[in-house]
């Protein structure tokens, strides 16, 4: 028997009872519908959030002070972690493919004009933030490239500070008071947005010196280093690794590339898609049983047709086949409907929610009608086998 | 053609078994025409089931066209049904959902036919059953004589040498049935041994041998003495 042939028998006898075939195929289409609805909801997300991570440039490494491994005493004991130093900053700078350092010192603080006051944050940073950060001044300029022991006091304001603090009124070479000290304006940065709730427009930048003695501090918090493009990040770690243990004399530090962030990340968002699929897997679960008690009702009903086949010279095999056959048209015809409504739900809600990001990979689509085939082929299994083990006599005797 | 030796054959009924055929021997010949009768419970079906090779013997050995059929996997003996055999039931079994034309195509179908060569074939025997302006009717739309007839040309479309018809005319008014035996008939005047269970008396008188059979034996064979292939 050729496939075709299969095929087409196995479409007249769904057409055969149209309604419910209808019904049953829609319990398969409401599951892909919703497996598909929900991994491009999934893989939406996934990709808003790894492009918000991302608008800080790829190509960055982040050394933290103290190790993430443990080690076998406690730290109180002998603690050797030596602070982080705007020297090893710029002596990271020196490396060779590395363009840029930023040392990095984060507090809270008031910032005052006038009469007016706000709590804000306030990031110890140095002269390089434009490039590594990838954030633009709209207004006068970023810090100078002072030496950044001695740093002049500048500061640069976020937007919002910008507008609370000054509302329209220009603010380059106003002097402002952050907590209790001055600073001079010197710039305002283009707004950049929130990141997971973070608002970089709510902050001011001061060099990251004058920043240590503000918080009284002796070490950075974080030293951001960009590399050249190109530059295997592996390599760079590994040279930045080797001279911060010269300058210690232990390996005192964390070292964090982006690519090894963005690839935690990935795959924590991946299992997001997974699981969200999944709970869509639950509804095609339910349609795969509705296939499966219309094809042993059909199997129940079509007794006699068995009979007839195998007396037509049918094998076991054959009429194996047809049956199974029938139960994968019933779900790649669901499958089809499913992947219809469920990308145009998709897309549908792209447009009436565009806060909501949606994103349909075909890998997706065609693994969703894969899977519906499969629902089918598996449904059909346990009628078919029951099909084709009947007796033909007696099945022939049924009608 | 059909060698059966010492067939047995017993099924469970509830707790009960049952002695379908007991001890039956029977030798057809190319080309016969044959009837078997009996009362109902005879053994005369489960008789032509095994000619069918839709059921096996508990005992004895079934050899047709020289060839041990006893001991043949499901689908060695689906294949001889498909190439050797054509069925013709009391209850036409038609497939309602198919045409007339579809259902006489299946047995091509199931055989791995390239559907020009189907198509011209189902063409010709419907043209030679008279059935060619019924060809795009669904079984419910044809009477009970056409439908039989549908199922004939189904039975012959395969072109087998051997015909099994179970109470052909059971079914069918006086007129149809006679229709319906003109045409099986036709198909033994044609060199097609036809095998035909019946229990009306009237239609077993017009074969030429007429095997009687009760509680599973065969009781009496006109025919019994002639030979053999």
């Amino acid at each position: 028997m050729f496939l075709r042939d299969a095929v087409t028998l196995s479409l007249q006898a769904v057409f055969s009872h149209r309604l419910r075939s209808f019904l049953t195929a829609l319990g398969i289409a409401v599951g892909i519908a919703a497996v598909v609805l929900l991994t491009s909801l999934g893989e939406g997300i996934h990709r808003y959030v790894l492009s918000e991570f991302t608008q800080f440039g790829t190509n960055l490494i982040g050394i933290t002070p103290g190790r993430a491994t443990t080690t076998g005493f406690s730290g109180g004991v002998i603690s050797n972690v030596r602070p982080l130093t705007i020297a090893d900053a710029m002596a990271l700078e020196r490396l060779p493919r590395v363009i840029a350092t930023v040392p990095v010192v984060q507090g809270n603080a008031a910032v005052k004009y006038g009469s007016r006051s706000r709590r804000t944050f306030v990031f110890g940073v140095g002269p390089a933030v434009p490039v590594v950060w990838r954030m633009e001044v709209s207004q006068g300029r970023f810090l100078p490239a002072d030496d950044p022991r001695v740093a002049r006091p500048f500061v640069v304001l976020g937007s919002k500070v910008k507008d609370e603090l000054f509302g329209s009124e220009n603010p380059l070479g106003r002097a402002i008071r952050i907590g209790g000290e001055q600073f001079r304006v010197l710039g305002v940065m283009t707004s950049k947005g929130q990141l997971l709730g973070f608002d970089l427009d709510d902050a001011v930048f001061i060099p990251a010196g004058r920043a240590l003695a503000l918080f009284n501090r002796d070490s950075l918090m974080q030293i951001d280093l960009l590399f050249a493009e190109g530059s295997n990040s592996e390599e760079v770690a590994r040279r930045v690794r080797q001279l911060l243990i010269e300058r210690h004399g232990d390996e005192d530090v964390t070292i964090v590339t982006q690519d090894q962030m963005l690839e935690v990340l990935g795959s924590v968002l991946n299992i997001l898609t997974l699981a969200v699929g999944a709970l869509g897997g639950i509804s095609l679960l339910v349609g795969g049983v509705g296939i499966l008690t219309i094809m042993t009702i059909a199997v129940h009903e079509r007794t006699g047709e068995i009979g007839l086949l195998r007396a037509l010279g049918a094998d076991r095999r054959q009429i194996l086949a047809l049956f199974i056959g029938e139960a994968v048209v019933l779900a790649s015809l669901g499958g089809i409907a499913g992947l219809a409504i469920g990308t145009g739900g998709a897309w549908l809600l792209g447009v009436l929610v565009p806060a909501l990001p949606t994103y349909t990979p075909w890998r997706y689509v065609v693994a969703a009608e894969l899977l519906a085939a499969t629902i089918g082929l598996l449904a059909g299994v346990l009628p078919a086998r029951h099909a084709a083990r009947l007796d033909p006599v007696e099945a022939l005797r049924a009608e | 053609m059909i060698h059966l030796e010492v067939i047995e054959r017993v099924f469970q009924v509830g707790d009960e078994w049952v002695h379908a055929l007991r001890q039956v021997s029977l030798h057809v010949a190319r080309g016969e025409y044959l009837s078997i009768m009996g009362p109902s419970g005879s053994g005369k079906s489960t008789l032509l089931n095994i000619i069918g090779l839709l059921d096996r013997p508990d005992k004895g050995s079934y050899r047709l066209e020289d060839r041990d059929i006893t001991d043949l996997s499901d689908r060695q003996q689906a294949a001889l049904r498909r190439h050797k055999i054509g069925f013709i039931f009391q209850f036409f079994h038609l497939i309602p959902r198919l045409t007339a034309a579809e259902n006489v195509e299946l047995p091509l179908t199931l055989a791995g036919i390239v559907p020009a060569e189907r198509k011209q074939r189902v063409a010709v025997a419907l043209e030679r059953l008279g059935l060619a302006d019924r060809a795009r009717h669904r079984p419910d739309q044809l009477s009970g004589g056409q439908r039989q007839r549908v199922a004939i040309a189904r039975a012959t479309i395969m072109r087998p040498a051997l015909v099994l018809a179970d109470e052909p005319t059971g079914n069918l008014d006086r007129a149809s049935g006679q229709d319906v035996i003109d045409t099986i008939e036709a198909l033994n005047g044609e060199g097609i041994t036809v095998v035909m269970v019946t229990h009306d008396p009237e239609l077993g008188r017009r074969t030429r041998r007429q095997v009687q059979m009760m509680d599973g034996r065969i009781v009496q064979d006109t025919g019994a003495a002639h030979d053999t292939r």
